[in-house]
């Protein structure tokens, strides 16, 4: 509609995803208190805390598993209810879990496809899937012995990196990853790193990275939000703060956490 | 040994090339082992073609069309057409033991709606088929809506669908409506060139039923489904879909075999089915390489098991074995190929590394 890159993401203020004044609650334990947040397009922004702060219950609520209890979702600069996890991912959020959701037994390019599967009816159309999937994955440096292994036989990294693909290749516009890093080694983390970098500078994606190691997602993040007990307490860009800012304010509230046990005790 | 006698034709080869062709060799020997190590159907087809073998040789009647006819048509199709049903269902991570109940009650339900109801032929086979869906339907119900495990909804439905059966019929054996034998031959029969029908039936149900989870989305949504639960929710795959329609499928397997039976045998028996005719089916899938705690499995493992049970069956039998040991035999031979496929499977996981 217009050359502007930032006017053609829809929101006036350039922001794809707001989340205003959302809340829940799972019986006694409140999960998330008025949380706030907001995501640009093409901004990738991490969110921090600790377990247990809700980050898992808010990625839930945006990908569309559970509806929060109070709150808007504004997509676009349109307030939206996310009915399931299909329904946001035809508005074009996609989460990629912890778990992955790949399929151990099947190969790589029909994981790339599970569930939207090229079909030339009745039949599933293997080469075409197979030879898009191995594109995509080039295109995206994306380095797998074979676009014909299952997975099973994949590391980490390499299945990690293919649950993203899958996810942008779905065209996905927001990006929801769930701790990308969890149990990786450098080598490995550092290629996810480099996907979500290359994300960033291409631009369309806006990525929410969901993290408990804040250390390796800094360098790659253009802003840093920090939820503790169910509220965001810190918001800034990650050029204006630092590993040590950080590590202090996680440290503070480990100390109060601390004094409180003895209090009680 | 073997090592040995298989390089030495190599090492007669040009001795400045030995040690890289000797080398050369062995790994297209490795390979070509790997290829068959990786296929999951090998060690069932391997004891298919063994058993074979030794019955052909040990009696002369062995290979006779009629004795072919009866291995295929009498005991070996249903028990391939249920492991159709019982291998998409451990596939996608559950079991129907009330299968051989849905086999048994078919072919009754037929004889009560013809003979007692006047429904005419066409519709009374119909409904019996049907009625294989309709448990399918509750099993699935009760175990992905209701949340109780299969093993146990099934063996509920089992037994219900067993006492049904036994109460309408007073434990008599029936006839089959005379109505119904022109239809029957084409479904099953012992007389002339219907001889093959069961077993025709058999294979192009495991055709259909090999495409439609190889090449269809039904079929990889099953392996999904089986292999991450959580994994194919996540992706939006009807988890529940996927579940009722294995468990329909496997009952309409069950109404079909049910029928045939009775038309082989020009008698609806009392004592058909039941969970010996799931058992066998289960074990043909289990050892034709389908793995019991689902994500894996082949409908052609499950066919070539159950060829392998049919010809410990009648080759047991033909060769004048008596009855009685019989059993032995069977579970030897389940464990034997049992302990084949895991033996395999190890090395496949080494193969990985």
């Amino acid at each position: 509609m217009t050359t502007e890159p930032a006017a053609a993401a829809g929101s006036p203020d350039g922001d794809v995803l707001r989340v205003e004044h959302v809340s829940k609650r799972f019986g006694a334990v409140t999960a998330l208190t008025d949380v706030n947040l907001r995501l640009a397009k093409g901004e990738v922004l991490a969110l921090l805390g600790d377990n247990g702060a809700g980050k898992s219950t808010l990625l839930k609520i945006l990908c569309g598993f559970q509806p929060p209890d109070s709150g808007r979702i504004v997509l676009n600069g349109e307030e939206v209810t996310l009915k399931s996890v299909d329904h946001a991912r035809e508005l074009g959020i996609d989460a990629v879990y912890q778990d992955l959701a790949l399929i151990n037994q099947l190969s790589v390019y029909h994981n790339m496809y599970l569930n939207r599967e090229k079909v030339r009816w009745p039949l599933l159309n293997n080469r075409a899937m197979r030879r898009e999937a191995k594109k995509h994955l080039d295109a995206m440096g994306v380095n797998i012995p074979s676009i014909d292994v299952q997975v099973a036989r994949l590391s980490g990294g390499q299945r990690q990196a293919i649950a993203v693909a899958r996810s942008v290749y779905s065209d996905a516009k927001i990006l929801l990853l769930d701790e990308p890093l969890a149990a990786m080694g450098v080598k490995e983390a550092a290629m996810i790193l480099d996907l979500v970098r290359d994300l960033r500078d291409q631009g369309e994606v806006s990525v929410i990275i969901i993290a408990h190691n804040y250390g390796q997602v800094l360098e790659v993040c253009d802003r840093v939000n920090l939820l503790q007990q169910g509220q965001i307490t810190f918001d800034k860009k990650s050029s204006e703060t630092s590993v040590v800012e950080l590590t202090d304010l996680v440290v503070a509230e480990y100390r109060a956490a601390l004094e409180a046990r003895h209090r009680s005790a | 040994m073997s090592e040995t006698a298989e390089q030495r034709p190599k090492v007669a080869d040009p001795p400045s090339g030995g040690p890289a062709q000797r080398g050369d060799a062995l790994a297209l020997l490795k390979r070509s082992g790997g290829v068959l190590v990786r296929q999951r159907e090998t060690t069932i087809f391997v004891v298919a073609v063994l058993l074979l073998i030794y019955f052909t040789t040990k009696s002369s009647a062995f290979l006779s069309e009629s004795n072919i006819t009866n291995l295929l048509s009498g005991f070996a199709a249903p028990i391939i057409i249920i492991a159709i049903g019982e291998v998409l269902l451990l596939i996608c991570g559950e079991i129907d033991l009330s299968v051989g109940f849905v086999f048994l009650f078919a072919p009754f339900l037929m004889h009560y709606l013809i003979d007692f109801y006047g429904v005419p032929v066409i519709p009374a086979i119909l409904i019996s088929l049907f009625l294989g869906v309709v448990v399918g339907w509750v099993n699935g119900f009760l175990t992905v809506t209701v949340g109780v495990p299969s093993f146990i909804t099934t063996l509920g439905t089992g037994y219900i669908l067993y006492g049904l059966t036994l109460t309408t019929s007073n434990a008599y054996p029936a006839n089959v409506p005379t109505a119904a034998e022109s239809i029957g031959k084409y479904f099953a029969s012992q007389t002339g060139g219907y001889a093959w029908s069961a077993v025709i039936w058999a294979v192009i149900l495991v055709a259909i039923f090999h495409v439609v989870l190889t090449r269809t989305r039904w079929g990889l949504h099953t392996v999904a489904v089986g292999g991450n639960l959580l994994g194919a929710r996540e992706a939006g795959i009807s988890v529940a879909r996927i579940k009722y329609g294995s468990f329909m499928i496997c009952g309409l397997m069950g109404a079909i075999v049910g029928l045939q039976t009775a038309f082989y045998d020009n008698t609806i028996d009392p004592s058909a089915g039941g969970f010996n005719a799931m058992f066998l089916s289960v074990t043909a899938a289990v050892i034709g390489g389908t793995a019991m705690l689902g994500g894996s499995g082949t409908i052609i493992g499950g066919f070539l098991g159950a060829i392998v049970l049919a010809t410990l069956q009648d080759g047991l039998s033909i060769t004048g074995v008596s009855a009685n040991p019989y059993f032995i035999f069977l579970g030897g031979a389940i464990l034997i190929a049992m302990i084949a496929n895991v033996q395999l499977a190890r090395r496949r996981a080494a193969g990985r590394g």
